[in-house]
Order: C-alpha cells, then structure tokens, then sequence
C-alpha cells in the first residue's frame, strides 16, 4: 500500500505539464502526485469528495460545497489541471476566469444576480440577512456601473476584478 | 495478530474520551480565535478585511485557502509515516548494508525473541502467584505486581534495544497529581511504565492487547474506555476522579491527544486531564529517527507489525522529559491550562502545534469551524454596509 506507484516517468511528467500549460515545473508535478495519491485513500485513480473531505482544512472551507462540484472524482491529469489556476505561472485572466466558473453555476457564461447572492451566502451564512445580502450586493455592482438585472459575462469580471495585486497563488512544497 | 476487523477500534491507543470533539469549548477560548493565521502552516494568507473592502466579488482569498488546503495541509501531516531517510546507495555501502539485514534479522531479531520470551516467562511464573496467592496482603501484593509490570516493560524495551534518557526527577506518588505526555505510538506508554508504573487511560483493544489489559494492567489500576461507547465515558470519568484522590495509587497517566502523532506535531490537547483540580505534570517525549520511525501509524499497521519493525531495527532512540509541574492559574479556563501544557511540552520536545482535533481522523470538523469564518466575513461586509 501506498508508496507502490509514486514514480512518474518523465513522459507521464511532460504529458501532465502539457495538459497544464506549463503552470507547474517538473518537481511541482512529481510533489502533487504524492499528494494526489495520499488523498486518493482507497487508490482508485481518482479523487472523490468524500476523499476531499477529510481534508479538515478544506471542509471548513465555506465555499468547499461548491468547489465540489469542479472537484468530484478528478483523475490526476484534471487534479493538476484544477490547481494550475493557483500557480504563479498562470496568468490573471487565467485566474479571473477561474473565480468566473466558481460564480456560474449554470455554466452558461453568464453570471446572474442571484448566482452571485448564492455565493456570499456560502461566505457569510446565517451571520446576515438576506436582505442585507442583497443590499450589499446591490451596492457593490452599482459602484461597479451595473444593476441588479444584469447578467455578467467573463469581460465584465475582467474589468472588476482586473487589478494586478489580486493574488491567489498556492506554492506547491518541493523537497 | 492484533489485526482488528473492524479499523476503529485498532486505530489508536491510549487516550482520553472524556469529551469528545466538542470543538465549540475551544472556539471562544484563543486556540481557534486567529482563524487565518494559525490554521495553515504555511504563509501566504491574504487578509480578508482589506479584499472584501476592496471587493465584495473578489472571492480569491477564500479559493486561495482552499487549494492551499488541497496542496498541502497541516493536519494530514500530523499522521504522515515519514519515510526513512534515504542514504547514499553504492556499490561498497550495499554489502554492508546487506550484512546489516542479516545481522539485523538474523541475530539481532532472534535475540530479542529469546530476550522477551525469557521476560514473559518470567514476569508470568511470577506475577500469577503474586495475583492469586497475595490475596490477603494487598499492600505487598500491589508493591510487587508494580514492580514486575515494569520489570515486563523493560523486557519490552530491551527487545528494541531502546535506548532512553530520562531526563529530571522521577515521578513520586501522591495524590492530586496527573501526568500527561505527547503521544506517538503506543511504547511510549512502555517507555514510561518501565521507570513508573503509571495507571494509564487508554482506549481498550482487541486481540492480544486486550488481553494484557483487561489481565494484567488491570492491577497497575489502568483505566479502559471504549471510544464508541457513550456511557463509558461517564464512567471514566468517575473512576478518574476516584484515581486520583487514593495516596496509594499509582500516579495517573494520560494521553491528552487522543491519538497518535506523528512526533512532529502536536494536534489539540483534550480537557478532561485539565479539569480534574490536580497538578499536571508534563512529560514530553521525543524520537530519535535515525533508525526507525516510532510513530505507530495505526491505520496502516497493526500493533504487532509495529512491534516486529521495532524488533528489527537497530535501536529506538529517544529522549524523555519529566518537566516542572503545572497548576491551574487563576482565571485560567481547563482548556486555556491545556493549551499552556501544550507549549511546554512541544517546546521541549520541539514538535509544532496544529489546531486540530485528533478525533477528525475519524470524523468530519464540526460547522462551527466554517461558521467561524463566516462570521468574519459576515461582520467585514455589515461594516461595508454601515459605511455607506
């Protein structure tokens, strides 16, 4: 058990790095395999949400409900895939348009109002009103040249987000 | 074998049930109050308030946090076998290293067989006419089956060729006292009960294990609880209080953890050794790699198997310490108490704290966690919203 498969060959690395962009180094690849198949506790190749779960760290996470759903059963190639968005070789449009799908739960490229309030009601749960909710919401997009009726698309995350110090970068530890 | 069907009653050794994850004592109390600076080991935390004043929609922090916990995180390395340290392999050292296995295996292990098989007998054509014939005179017969529980754990670690130094004055007894000490496999408990024979809190095993402790320990006044079982808890915690009122009783030993780590860490500290009104004496205990990993990963092996690696490797080294003993201060929470026996003991034994609950081995964090950091969200935005 356990350490049995833990060695990629290099061409395993170069096809993930393919698949990945570039975003990790070889060392980061070979890292995240490790961890892949410690977290994939019953070695079946892919990663279910139970298996994120126990996780403490991330299941107190209050947006890791919804992360699931990007999650559930990733094969390794998709895990890396996943995490490239949080290197620090991915570009910002990469990373908005990461928080983009997070936000679209349809999946239709379109963000609405109420996708929106179901978010920062992951974020804030029952320590606010709904009303203050929508109130805060609403003042937000307002600031921001937009109304409660508007569907947001990608380029309009671009322009809120779009500052360069926004950061979300997870350094992968190498040994 | 000790190999249990069923995984959850093997999986850890002696501990404290006394209150199971009730994680929301720990909330209000400091451990848990800087949320975003202490769950993760490493940098790189984005403060929330700044971002969400910035803006509401920039969600970054909190994916940040998420896969950070997804790459790496502190409590599954807590439980982490680390594997040996890798050598210089080449072709003079491999014949070398060959003849270690044989010695090792050959010699060595055989030896130690001899060795704890001779302390079996022993300790058994002793302790049996001791237990059944020294009825009458329960004084003597205390004195002697204490003394020979530690003569079988000496046995025991002879059979490593443990090599432990104690370090400070030896445990007396008296009443009102309770020792506690970090926990990494379950010869921590053998370490100890060779110079003392302490009465242990533990959780009661099946197998083998079982036996020697519902037979033998028994006598030393150890105390079993099954952790699946809600009104032993209750009991334990009577008998405890009882324990440690009695002069003549061995002093009491707990594991505040619950649960074994791996001597690199040090999860939570359970209250219930903090609120019994006695002095707590810490001891800290501390593995020396070099030779073999101590730590007993007990989802992976069963107690047997981790004895049989100890007996085939070269040595267990490691240190003990007994250090100054602690009372409660005034004004002073038990959980606060525990938290400040903690850092001793990881001071000491130079081991990191997390804080996290042991107990999450087997079950999900309780919602207050993540309610937690709702609400420091929640309050950031109310103060957005008051702003305007």
């Amino acid at each position: 058990m356990g350490t049995t498969s833990s060695t990629l060959t290099q061409y395993d690395i170069e096809e993930v790095q393919e698949h990945c962009n570039h975003t990790f180094s070889q060392q980061e690849i070979a890292s995240l395999y490790q961890r892949f198949c410690q977290l994939d506790r019953n070695g079946g190749g892919f990663i279910a949400a139970d298996e994120f779960l126990s996780v403490p760290e991330f299941a107190v996470n209050p947006l890791s409900q919804r992360l699931l759903r990007m999650l559930d059963g990733l094969n390794f190639k998709e895990f890396v895939a996943f995490l490239s968005t949080f290197s620090s070789r991915a570009t910002l449009q990469q990373k908005i348009e990461f928080i983009f799908k997070v936000y679209d739960s349809s999946g239709n490229g379109k963000v609405t109002f109420d996708d929106m309030l179901n978010v920062l009601r992951d974020l804030t749960g029952q320590f606010i009103s709904e009303q203050q909710r929508e109130e805060v919401l609403t003042q937000v997009l307002e600031e921001a040249g937009y109304n409660k009726k508007s569907l947001l698309v990608l380029s309009d995350f671009v322009k809120i987000l779009g500052n360069p110090d926004l950061k979300m970068e997870v350094e992968v530890p190498v040994d | 074998m000790a190999n249990a069907p069923d995984n959850k009653l093997t999986s850890s050794s002696s501990e404290l049930d006394l209150d199971r994850p009730n994680l929301e004592d720990y909330l209000p109390s400091g451990s848990m109050q800087e949320p975003r600076g202490k769950l993760r080991l490493d940098s790189g935390l984005v403060d929330w308030w700044t971002v969400c004043r910035r803006d509401l929609l920039d969600i970054s922090p909190t994916l940040t946090e998420a896969a950070g916990a997804i790459v790496d995180d502190s409590f599954t390395r807590c439980f982490k076998s680390n594997p040996p340290e890798p050598w210089n392999w080449n072709v003079y050292l491999f014949p070398l290293w060959c003849l270690g296995v044989v010695i090792r295996y050959g010699i060595l292990f055989p030896t130690r067989v001899l060795v704890l098989t001779l302390g079996w007998i022993i300790f058994l054509s002793s302790f049996i006419p001791v237990h059944f014939l020294l009825k009458g005179n329960d004084k003597l017969r205390k004195k002697l089956e204490r003394c020979l529980v530690e003569l079988i754990c000496s046995f025991f670690v002879a059979s490593w060729t443990g090599v432990v130094k104690y370090h400070g004055p030896r445990p007396s007894r008296r009443p009102k006292q309770v020792f506690v000490a970090n926990h990494t496999s379950m010869i921590d408990f053998i370490v100890l009960e060779q110079m003392t024979a302490f009465a242990v809190i533990m959780q009661k095993h099946p197998g083998w294990v079982g036996l020697l402790q519902s037979t033998i320990l028994e006598s030393v006044g150890c105390i079993w609880f099954n952790r699946t079982e809600a009104k032993d808890r209750e009991i334990v915690a009577r008998k405890l209080r009882d324990h440690v009122q009695g002069a003549d009783n061995n002093p009491l030993l707990i594991f505040p953890e619950g649960t074994c780590v791996n001597n690199h860490y040090t999860v939570m500290f359970k209250k219930g050794a903090f609120e019994l009104g006695c002095t707590v004496c810490p001891i800290a205990i501390k593995y020396n790699k070099i030779f073999v990993d101590a730590f007993w990963n007990s989802k992976k092996q069963s107690f047997t198997m981790h004895l049989l690696q100890l007996m085939t490797s070269w040595a267990v080294v490691c240190d003990v310490w007994y250090l100054e003993p602690q009372t409660l201060k005034p004004g002073e929470t038990p959980i606060e108490f525990a938290e400040r026996v903690r850092d001793i003991i990881s001071l000491r034994a130079g081991l990191k704290k997390v804080p996290w609950d042991g107990y999450l081995k087997y079950s999900r964090p309780s919602p207050k966690h993540r309610e937690q950091k709702q609400q420091i969200f929640a309050d950031s935005v109310l103060r957005r919203l008051e702003e305007k």
